[in-house]
């Protein structure tokens, strides 16, 4: 173990270029979960015919497969069937499809949450199924979805490191990199910086949700 | 569909192999973590502030860090200690102290879901912390428990992938054979989502049915409902 031989600015910097893209990777896949799985849950909760029972069988499956087999799936069998993607893409394909399905559950949960008195009332008050969704449903589910909504973002931030299989150069990646140089002396000093650098963001973000739920807790 | 076939035909033998790995790396991560992860809960509980800090740290240290770090560490970084693990102890080892977090989580939740006036009443009929604990709070805990446990059974089924990484002979490993083996990377992999979803469906509905079952008992238990923490 060598702490100042592993920690060097110049391997530092290169760990950091890897963070840069695990938070690029995941926050990509953040935005695209969020609305297709917004999406996924407003067309099950709506009981689109066809449409609905479809998604819910898909919801189903994704949940219940490793993440680890999706992302290699996307890279190395879509291009089988003509889909080719370039890392970082596939990295963020496979991350959203099975983020959305995640997030999709905990959305449609929040919409259940609300209580049916309210959308009957809206709707012999004379709003449309779609006004009573956009107005009376959806801004309560949504401020009791932000708590597992962020820990969910927190597992998508750690999952990313999954993606270490089909070399995408994020921060897992590039620790192994350095260490497989010199495993000996370099290995625990770099996985310690690397959880270090994991910890304090998923730290941060996990507080946060933690006080974003007790403020809202105040408010009900 | 062709594919999947012929990958199924010729390496169903290594399928089957890896399909029992996965398993038993997952029973016995189980079994590991429960234990690590009911001392955890019980030293955030302990009437004793360092104990508290030392069950707390352990669990947001490990709740934060990817579980694929914590296998590289047992994997990779235990070389430095002159000590060198094979995939499957070092992966079914990370995926043990990972998983524990999320059980000691669990665990806790369940503990104080039971009311206060037992612990009291245990106390003051004469037994210790440890016997009140071992005798009266944990028994009735374990049912409120048992469905997060399971949920977490099932991210292990899934998490246990990881192994094939360094090779662990899991499925996920044997997967990767076929696909390489074989060059129908779909058809293999496809067989392999099949071959995980044959485990995992299975328990995803032992384990709602579990959670349907807890939503009939008292209000109380419900506050462990909230301990179903992802892997």
């Amino acid at each position: 173990m060598d702490f100042r031989a592993a920690l060097t600015p110049e391997h530092i910097l290169f760990m950091l270029d890897g963070f840069r893209v695990t938070l690029l990777v995941a926050a990509s896949a953040i935005v695209l979960s969020f609305l297709f799985g917004t999406v996924i849950a407003v067309l099950r909760y709506a009981r689109v015919p066809i449409l609905a029972p479809v998604l819910g069988a898909v919801v189903e499956a994704l949940r219940n497969l490793p993440l680890l087999l999706i992302i290699i799936f996307t890279r190395f069998a879509l291009p089988d069937i003509g889909i080719r993607l370039d890392v970082i893409a596939s990295a963020i394909v496979a991350l959203t499809v099975f983020e959305m399905a995640m997030i999709s559950e905990i959305i449609r949960g929040g919409l259940l949450s609300v209580d049916k008195g309210q959308i009957e009332a809206a709707r012999s008050t004379g709003l449309t199924a779609f006004q009573t969704l956009r107005y009376i449903v959806l801004p309560q589910a949504l401020v009791r979805m932000i708590p597992p909504t962020v820990s969910q973002f927190i597992s998508l931030l750690k999952d990313t490191s999954l993606a270490v299989a089909i070399a995408l150069p994020e921060l897992l990646h590039n620790s192994k990199i350095i260490y497989n140089a010199n495993p000996s002396r370099y290995v625990v000093p770099v996985l310690l910086f690397a959880g270090f650098l994991y910890f304090i963001t998923n730290f941060s973000l996990s507080q946060l949700a933690l006080t974003l739920e007790r403020r809202l807790r105040i408010e009900h | 569909m062709g594919d999947v076939l012929y990958v199924l035909e010729h390496y169903y033998p290594y399928l089957i192999r890896g399909f029992f790995t996965t398993l038993l790396v997952s029973l016995i991560a189980l079994a590991g973590s429960l234990i690590i992860g009911i001392v955890v809960a019980v030293l955030r509980i302990a009437p004793l502030k360092a104990l508290n800090a030392v069950g707390r740290a352990y669990v947001e240290i490990l709740r934060n860090i990817p579980l694929l770090l914590v296998a590289f560490f047992f994997y990779h970084g235990l070389t430095a200690f002159g000590l060198n693990l094979d995939g499957f102890t070092a992966g079914t080892l990370g995926l043990t102290v990972y998983t524990a977090a999320f059980i000691a989580e669990a665990v806790r939740a369940g503990i104080q879901a039971i009311p206060r006036g037992q612990m009291e009443a245990g106390l003051a009929s004469g037994l210790s912390y440890v016997q009140t604990m071992r005798y009266i709070i944990l028994p009735q805990a374990i049912k409120i428990v048992i469905p997060p446990i399971g949920n977490q059974f099932l991210n292990l089924v899934k998490n246990s992938s990881i192994l094939s990484l360094f090779a662990g002979f899991d499925l996920m490993y044997w997967s990767d054979y076929a696909a390489s083996d074989s060059f129908k990377t779909f058809g293999a992999y496809i067989l392999a989502a099949a071959f995980y979803l044959l485990m995992t469906i299975p328990l995803s509905i032992a384990v709602r049915t579990l959670e349907g079952r807890l939503h009939r008992l008292p209000d109380r238990s419900r506050a462990a409902q909230a301990a179903y923490g992802e892997g």
